[in-house]
């Protein structure tokens, strides 16, 4: 049976871009559909009626929703270029740091990147010490997955490129390229790699979407 | 050295020496699982259960939150908390990975997660959900008081009829198996008590199927014998409110 593969997502979602990511990787064809989510389509609604939103994976009708079960989903059904570790305890690693990134990381970046000038040591402090964290398991890998990159590299797409056009566009600094050297070498790898930076979104639009947000807040004030 | 002696130092020494590295190596490669974790948390409710469900022995650890142990500092250096399922010495943190983690070494017994992947990413989304919804509203209810308290009752009440929802008319979750999304929830009806007490209200009047399926789920050894008692939990609650200042 040909396999139908779609993707519902917005062009500046880095949840929306790891899916297209796990697809391309594995050698995917898939339709994408642009969601506007201030008008939501009755298609998402249907397909993720519980959380409405995206990015949704559409595989023979069937939907599957939350970007990183969705990253798990394409690595055990399309068994090529894994994502995720064969030893149990490695694959375990990785849902922890993927995680850590999601639920701890990005969060404390977000709230520096757009923290009042009063509470900005205090956030850098935080962003930081979660950045130490995560830089440590890097280990003198070239990916967090090791040679290829994996689950970590993709969920962390969100630092590589979402924090670094953020934190241009506003104009702090908390990745710090002498702090942060180790991580710096990884993301320069990781958009180094053709099959990242196709399915990026175009760094100029989403810059110009972030300095909108960073004039709006400070004219809000 | 003499010819003749060599066959005999092979069959006298060599030999039984190597033999007995190899039996040694054998017993030593036995599984040592340890597991850091504090006897009311949900969380840790989880991977007894696992643990339970897969006939695994294991040696539990009770961690004391106020003065954390140097294992668990070192064991979860990030979060700094329970449960740690401790395997070989390698530790593995966040109870669903946990129990994802103890279902795919312990492989041939009681599967916990079913093996298609699509109902894998089914099983995978409600347990994610659970962790999202049901801990934090949950707590609301016994954390606040007043008007407060009743947003965070609707709220709670809300993420157990969609999950009840999500059940249907199944005897579990996952349909006729025991697994994975029962495993996040189950743990959380040592709670109910302490919910439904500080809050005014009635979990089975509210939901009558998922305390059904709580009912179903009780019975099942793994479930019975990981799960506190709710009186001792709700005692639990009470001494935290006082702690913390709310009555």
């Amino acid at each position: 049976m040909a396999e139908e593969v779609k993707v519902f997502g917005v062009w500046g979602s880095p949840f929306s871009c790891r899916v297209k990511i796990a697809l391309k990787i594995k050698g995917i064809e898939y339709e994408y559909i642009e969601e506007d989510l201030q008008n939501k389509s009755s298609l998402l609604l249907k397909y993720n009626p519980v959380h409405k939103k995206i990015p949704v994976l559409l595989h023979n009708g069937k939907p599957i929703v939350e970007s990183l079960l969705i990253i798990e989903y394409i690595d055990e059904t399309w068994k090529d270029n894994p994502l995720l570790p064969q030893d149990p305890h490695e694959r375990a690693q990785a849902r922890f740091w993927a995680k850590f990134v999601d639920e701890k990381c990005l969060p404390s970046l977000w709230k520096a990147c757009w923290a009042e000038e009063v509470e900005r040591e205090t956030a850098m402090g935080e962003a930081w010490k979660n950045l130490e964290l995560f830089e440590r398991e890097l280990e003198g890998k070239r990916f967090f997955g090791g040679e290829a990159i994996g689950l970590v590299d993709i969920a962390a797409i969100r630092i590589a490129f979402w924090i670094n056009v953020a934190q241009e566009a506003i104009g702090v600094e908390i990745l710090n390229k002498e702090k942060f050297f180790i991580l710096w070498n990884w993301i320069d790898e990781l958009l180094g790699c053709s099959i990242i930076k196709e399915n990026l979104p175009p760094r100029e639009k989403l810059s110009a979407y972030y300095r909108t947000r960073a004039a709006a807040a400070k004219g809000s004030k | 050295m003499d010819n003749s002696l060599t066959p005999l130092v092979l069959k006298r020494l060599l030999v039984p020496t190597l033999l007995h590295l190899g039996f040694r190596k054998t017993l030593t490669m036995a599984d040592e699982v340890v597991l850091l974790d504090f006897w009311p948390s949900p969380f840790g409710m989880r991977v007894r259960i696992a643990l339970a469900e897969k006939g695994i022995k294991y040696e539990y650890k009770e961690e004391d939150l106020r003065n954390k142990s140097p294992l668990l500092l070192k064991m979860n250096p990030v979060h700094k908390q329970i449960p740690v399922l401790i395997h070989n010495g390698k530790p593995v943190n966040e109870s669903l990975i946990a129990v994802q983690y103890i279902d795919e070494v312990w492989k041939d017994k009681s599967p916990i997660l079913p093996s298609d992947p699509y109902q894998r990413a089914l099983a995978r989304f409600w347990a994610d959900y659970i962790d999202k919804k049901i801990y934090v509203s949950g707590k609301k209810v016994w954390q606040t008081k007043g008007e407060e308290q009743e947003e965070a009752k609707k709220e709670f009440i809300g993420h157990l009829k969609m999950l009840e929802g999500e059940l249907g008319d199944k005897a579990f979750f996952g349909g006729e198996c025991f697994g994975f999304v029962d495993v996040a929830l189950v743990p959380f009806y040592s709670w109910f008590y302490a919910y439904e007490t500080c809050g005014s209200f009635s979990i089975e009047a509210e939901c009558p199927k998922l305390m059904a399926w709580v009912k179903r789920c009780m019975q099942r050894d793994s479930v019975a014998k990981s799960l506190p008692d709710q009186h001792k939990v709700y005692d639990f609650v009470l001494q935290l409110k006082k702690k913390f200042g709310i009555e």
